[in-house]
């Protein structure tokens, strides 16, 4: 081990991983560079975009303004790890039939944001949706899709404002 | 029997499984053995004279491999005007401008490398102002601009002067008009320059190959244009040019022509041929690359007592920056449809675009028609207020009717499109009536609402064209090879659509081939305009037909009957008369097998073509001449909601209507309109490049410079589509890519001035202006009163 690496041990998308990795670098690097996870975007750098969204210990985290090494012992998440056997998971089901999708740099980091707000809330109203994103920027659909497509897996109907689809 | 009906449909775009999966890869996520990174180190000056680059601390360090200056570039390139260098050599001409590139075993090293790079400026005095660049005596950005080469005969540049095109439209007697009218007015309008901040930055992945050739992998909108401008800047056939794209994600006009490409390239050239990547940061993209150009408008219009137009006068001033490669075609374009989609008998206009020390413009999203229809429709409202009629009545009286012609002298016909029906639809939309605007000004949270009509035509070359090639496979399914882009904007959708229509096969057998290849796919023009879905579907058109074609002659033979009795249906081939005469297409895709072995036809692969039909040159006087192969008609209305306390304004409700000819496909244009309003939203209310005393840009990152959040959504969005078809459109369709964005904030300028009786002319209307506009219209009210 160099003098400027830490070994970390953690799980992605349920697989365990132990390794080296430089003090300085940080998860979006390591997801993209060492684990070949591409999913996850860097859009900014600054932690503005939310286009790197992952889900660490199922909080949405930008992946950009963490280390790699505060990951350790962490259980990550990203999008490659959502579609399970082949088959889409429900949300990207849903991304897919409202066309909440255009440019797709923003989606996959947009569905983990999503994905956890209805993991901790399977209910959410559309201010909450809102809430959940508004951390995620998207130049393409003017989120109103992607707020259909997430209020589509919702069991339950809550009053409903802003954006039509 | 499946009948295969899929234009106006909703069926699952071609790319969103990738991209919801993460397997859609973008320039950013791909890398080749051996390759470099490559950084740039930018101007911190709007102007200066280059007096020492020193690079020998940067060539030690470890892992450097390239240092590359502007003085060991010869080259000078450009889309229309061969105005830009690939480093600056000699002077920098804005704050941004890339001056020195360091290619490096990592992205690291090579960032550490520029820091040092030691650049000794002269600071030069900087032009930053259209008018200041336009004046007498003024510094010259270009003072080599009579050297330049460009398109002969459709761009104008002024030698010795900041004016790199000069388009003017002459109709008419405008000086007569003016003595004619009973009302003359005057007003002018101002754009700042936007980003069009797609959330990939600009990426690229350039190797040089022995005996001059090139394989460049980049996020760009147009893998020809690319080639082209490549093979043409570095003197070499097109053969050796090779230009990839994978999906890109999102250009809307910023990755239109050429950018980092030419850079990356001279960099693994001199790297032996390593590949080198250089990955634009979120600052370069907005001070490096370039922008949305600046506008200022003066408008004089003379109309008559009902409100009809007489006259119109109009200069556009535009900011072009430092460069104006795109940026001429801007100011031509957007000439053409410069005084609104009206009658106007009478009409002068000098759209001049200006260089100044800036970084500079190119397309975006509506090609200069969003900075143009600010001013035009503002415009209105207020003539219309002076005259005692209502907004909509003056746009009513005023529209262009079938046998009266355009500016440019193009007559309008009943399959033009209904400019009329798109107003009144989203007029009903949000319920808007006609009211006079408030006496005094008002306090508290205050309602008001507001219209706005746009139109726009692509603007081309007269010889744009697009080729399509359709490969029927083993199963019958089809792939689709044309070389438009789709980044986000679901084109491929819609044609896949298309051609699943016209070949009567089920759409989830048709792939529209995503990763674009100047090697191995069929050429295209631009993904530019709004002229894809156009031009590309009449192409797929050609294309099936040709596929279908094929099918009927080898099934002719098979089933002893003419080829013009034969028909495909649902993957079959029948005789129309005998219907049980029949093959399936899987027995003739590949040819036809007789039973002895005997095998006639062979592969099916059909080619379609189009080529913009009609266009003429413009005559350079007057401007006279047919700019336009379609024109895209629309109207916006919106209820606003402003706090006069703060400024803030709230979209209550917006409407959009557009006429489309024919909806290709429900979903995506819904949802691309959606997000062209909101983006029309960010230009209206928040977005806009600041700049200091020295011309150096304060706002360029996410923290300063402020696109649309989720938060920022309107309260209610609604979407409405005319279809008048297009005569020569696929199934009658026009473009509606670029149309959701232009013409928002004239309609939110004018709700302002419903709301509050206050008129904006200068965007954006941050909170910050509304809140300082109200402020001293309300000592100005003060100072009246007491009077």
């Amino acid at each position: 081990m160099s003098a400027n690496e830490i070994k970390i041990k953690l799980t992605i998308n349920g697989a365990p991983w132990e390794g080296e990795v430089p003090v300085e670098m940080t998860l979006l690097r390591f997801l993209r560079e060492r684990l070949a996870l591409s999913g996850a975007k860097e859009g900014c750098g600054i932690g503005e975009c939310g286009a790197c969204t992952i889900l660490v210990d199922g909080r949405p985290v930008n992946s950009c303004m963490m280390l790699a090494v505060e990951a350790d012992g962490a259980s990550l998440r990203t999008v490659e790890g959502e579609a399970q056997g082949g088959e889409l998971s429900p949300l990207q089901r849903a991304f897919v039939e409202h066309h909440a999708v255009q440019c797709g740099f923003c989606t996959p980091g947009m569905l983990m944001s999503a994905q956890a707000l209805l993991e901790r809330n399977p209910s959410p109203t559309d201010d909450e949706i809102i809430e959940a994103i508004a951390g995620n920027l998207c130049r393409c659909t003017g989120y109103a899709a992607i707020i259909a497509a997430i209020r589509s897996v919702c069991p339950t109907d809550h009053p409903r404002a802003g954006g039509d689809a | 029997m499946t009948v295969h009906r899929y234009v106006g449909g909703n069926h699952v775009r071609q790319d969103a499984f990738d991209k919801v999966t993460g397997e859609a890869d973008y320039v950013h996520d791909l890398a080749l053995p051996g390759m470099l990174h490559a950084r740039i180190k930018i101007s911190p000056h709007a102007s200066a004279r280059i007096v020492k680059v020193d690079v020998s601390q940067a060539l030690a360090l470890p892992g450097v491999r390239v240092v590359l200056t502007g003085e060991e570039l010869d080259h000078q390139l450009g889309l229309y005007m061969a105005d830009k260098r690939i480093l600056a050599r000699g002077v920098v001409r804005y704050q941004g401008e890339p001056v020195v590139a360091v290619a490096a075993e990592s992205e690291a090293i090579a960032a550490e490398a520029c820091e040092l790079v030691q650049v000794e400026y002269e600071p030069l005095p900087a032009v930053l102002d259209v008018e200041a660049a336009l004046a007498e005596g003024a510094a010259l950005v270009h003072p080599d601009l009579h050297t330049y080469s460009h398109m002969k005969g459709v761009f104008f540049p002024v030698p010795h002067s900041n004016i790199a095109h000069h388009q003017k439209i002459r109709k008419g007697d405008v000086e007569r008009g003016f003595v004619e009218a009973d009302f003359v007015f005057e007003n002018s309008f101002q754009n700042p320059p936007v980003q069009h901040v797609p959330l990939e930055t600009h990426a690229v992945i350039a190797r040089a190959l022995t005996r001059d050739r090139m394989d460049v992998t980049t996020s760009a909108q147009s893998p020809f244009t690319v080639r082209n401008i490549l093979a043409h800047t570095f003197k070499v056939p097109h053969n050796n040019v090779r230009v990839r794209i994978p999906h890109v994600g999102g250009g809307f006009g910023g990755k239109a022509g050429i950018h980092l490409e030419p850079l990356a390239y001279m960099l693994s050239r001199r790297a032996g041929g390593r590949p080198v990547k250089i990955v634009a940061t979120r600052e370069e993209e907005f001070n490096t690359l370039p922008s949305r150009q600046g506008l200022k408008t003066r408008l004089k219009t003379g109309v008559t007592r009902e409100g009809k137009l007489v006259a119109v006068k109009a200069q556009y001033l535009w900011d072009a920056g430092a460069h104006a490669d795109y940026g001429v075609n801007i100011g031509r374009a957007a000439a053409t449809a410069g005084a609104g989609p009206y009658s106007v008998p009478n009409c002068h206009v000098d759209s001049l675009v200006v260089y100044t020390n800036k970084v500079f413009g190119t397309a975006f999203r509506g090609f200069g028609h969003l900075e143009v229809m600010w001013g035009v429709e503002r415009n209105l409202d207020i003539i219309a207020h002076q005259l005692g009629i209502s907004p909509r009545e003056i746009r009513e009286r005023n529209f262009l009717r079938p046998g009266e012609s355009t500016i440019t002298g193009e007559i309008f016909t009943e399959s033009h499109g209904r400019p009329d029906l798109c107003l009144q639809k989203v007029a009903e939309a949000v319920g808007y009536e006609p009211k006079s605007p408030p006496a005094t000004i008002p306090t508290g949270k205050v309602r008001g609402r507001g219209i706005a009509s746009l139109h726009k035509a692509p603007a081309m070359p007269v010889f744009t064209s697009c080729s399509c090639i359709i490969k029927l496979n083993e199963d019958a399914s089809a792939q689709v090879l044309i070389s438009g882009v789709d980044y986000g904007q679901g084109t491929y959708t819609a044609l896949a659509g298309i051609a699943a229509q016209e070949l009567s096969i089920p759409v989830e057998t048709v792939q529209v081939v995503f990763d674009q290849d100047t090697a191995t796919q069929p050429y295209d023009w631009q993904t530019v305009a709004s002229r894809f879905a156009f031009m590309g579907g009449n192409a797929v058109i050609a294309a099936a037909g040709d596929c279908l074609d094929q099918l009927r002659q080898t099934a002719a033979q098979v089933l002893h009957a003419p080829v013009d009795d034969l028909i495909c249906e649902d993957g079959t081939i029948r005789v129309r008369q005998n219907p049980d005469q029949a093959l399936t297409y899987q027995q003739v895709v590949q040819g036809y097998t007789y039973e002895n072995g005997n095998s006639i036809g062979g592969p099916v692969i059909g080619r379609g073509r189009y080529i913009a039909q009609g266009l003429t040159h413009l005559d350079p006087q007057t401007g006279q001449g047919k700019a336009a192969i379609n024109w895209t008609y629309g109207a916006h209305a919106v209820e606003i909601e402003v706090d006069t306390d703060t400024g803030e304004v709230e979209i209550v409700n917006i409407a959009s209507c557009f006429d489309a000819g024919r909806v290709l496909h429900e979903g995506l244009c819904r949802t691309q309109v959606e997000g062209g309003v909101l983006q029309g939203l960010g230009s209206t209310l928040t977005e806009g490049f600041r700049f200091d005393e020295l011309g150096r840009l304060l706002n360029p990152s996410f923290v300063d410079y402020k696109i649309p959040t989720a938060k920022d959504m309107p309260r209610k969005m609604s979407q409405h589509f005319v279809e008048t078809p297009q005569l020569d459109g696929p199934h009658g369709a026009r473009g509606i890519g670029e149309h959701p964005m232009i013409a928002v904030p004239s309609a939110v300028g004018n709700a302002l001035f419903d709301a509050l009786g206050i008129q904006f002319h200068e965007l954006p209307l941050t909170p910050e202006r509304v809140y300082l506009t109200i402020k001293r219209a309300r000592a100005r009210a003060h100072r009246n009163s007491e009077r």
